[in-house]
């Protein structure tokens, strides 16, 4: 990689994230915006989920990481601490691709 | 404050994923100084991912570039999702606070129940993230080797248990969980038709039937401007 690309990488990544910090006004923080702003991350993080667990680029794919989600949704339905639901399915995860190897 | 512990659960795994990258990076002939400029400045692991690896492979700066910004495409949806929490702030705060503005910031900030918590939440984990990830970056360029293979460690397994530990108070009101669904169906439809990135943006546009449900009879006005109204 050159240095222009990592440039361009770091101002175009850069542009995304501050694109929606500042396109709002204060204004428009305000009633009923804010309610469908407040839905976004309601919106994108299961689908980010279900995206890093049951896909592998443009294919959908079934394995270890299904397990590690199965534990995370249990640990936090029952109202584990965070670290705990992370631990459990990172070790979930692991080891059952230790089995399966 | 119990997302200032969170904060470090995540960062750690963060850490782990940052050192892989910190290997991968210099295994494709970066050096230490790029890689390390990259996690500085680019702050976007999945893009930092894709990049190397078009790089490698010989790409060009558009074939580089391309995947890459598109997989952090839908921080411009964080970054909407963020302003009523840090957009009141000072231009020179805000323009710090955009590049912090990722997955990880995003969860632990609007997963606090307490609004008055939540930009706290976001500058305590952008930093602790910030952190591990430069960090990570570090010491696997200088060390070479990985030190261990992330995904025996299960660390990808890791993120979206995080994400469903902070997505769950989002799915506590009937418009967030419409929301949930459909996004998350939305996203695993479009995984095999387009390119990765694009499923996750597209999945926004689930607040538009959330929304709607919000506003029948018997669940809309419970919901108006709460939990969600800034102090």
């Amino acid at each position: 990689m050159t240095w222009l690309a990592i440039a361009a990488l770091a101002g175009g990544a850069y542009l995304l994230k501050v694109l929606g910090l500042v396109s709002l006004g204060p204004r428009s923080l305000m009633g009923r915006p804010l309610v469908v702003v407040a839905l976004l991350p309601a919106a994108l993080l299961p689908a980010l989920i279900v995206v890093q667990t049951f896909t592998v680029e443009r294919s959908l794919r079934l394995d270890a990481r299904a397990v590690g989600l199965a534990v995370a949704c249990v640990a936090a339905w029952r109202k584990a601490p965070f670290a705990l639901v992370v631990i459990a399915a990172a070790a979930s995860t692991a080891a059952t691709r230790a089995l399966a190897a | 404050m119990t997302y200032r512990r969170d904060s470090l659960v995540l960062g750690a795994a963060v850490g782990v994923l940052g050192v892989s990258f910190g290997v991968l990076a210099e295994g494709a002939g970066l050096g230490v100084l790029k890689t390390c400029v990259l996690s500085l400045t680019v702050f976007t692991g999945a893009s930092q991912f894709a990049a190397v690896g078009v790089a490698d492979a010989g790409g060009s700066i558009g074939a580089t570039l391309g995947p890459a910004l598109l997989l952090a495409a839908r921080n411009v949806a964080y970054g909407v999702a963020m302003a009523p929490i840090v957009g009141r702030s000072p231009l020179a705060r805000r323009l710090v606070a955009a590049q912090l503005v990722v997955d990880e910031t995003t969860a632990m900030a609007t997963a606090q129940r307490d609004p008055g918590a939540r930009a706290g939440a976001f500058w305590f984990t952008g930093a602790a993230i910030y952190g591990f990830w430069n960090a990570g970056t570090l010491i696997g360029a200088l060390a070479g080797t990985s030190l261990g293979d992330p995904e025996a460690l299960g660390i990808d397994a890791a993120f979206p248990a995080g994400f469903v530990a902070l997505v769950a108070p989002h799915l506590r009101s009937a418009p967030g969980r419409v929301a949930g669904a459909v996004g998350a169906v939305t996203a695993l439809g479009l995984v095999p038709f387009v390119a990765p990135g694009l499923p996750v943006v597209v999945a926004a546009a689930a607040v538009v039937p959330a929304r709607l449900f919000s506003e029948s009879p018997r669940s809309g006005e419970a919901h108006e401007g709460d939990p969600v109204t800034p102090p």
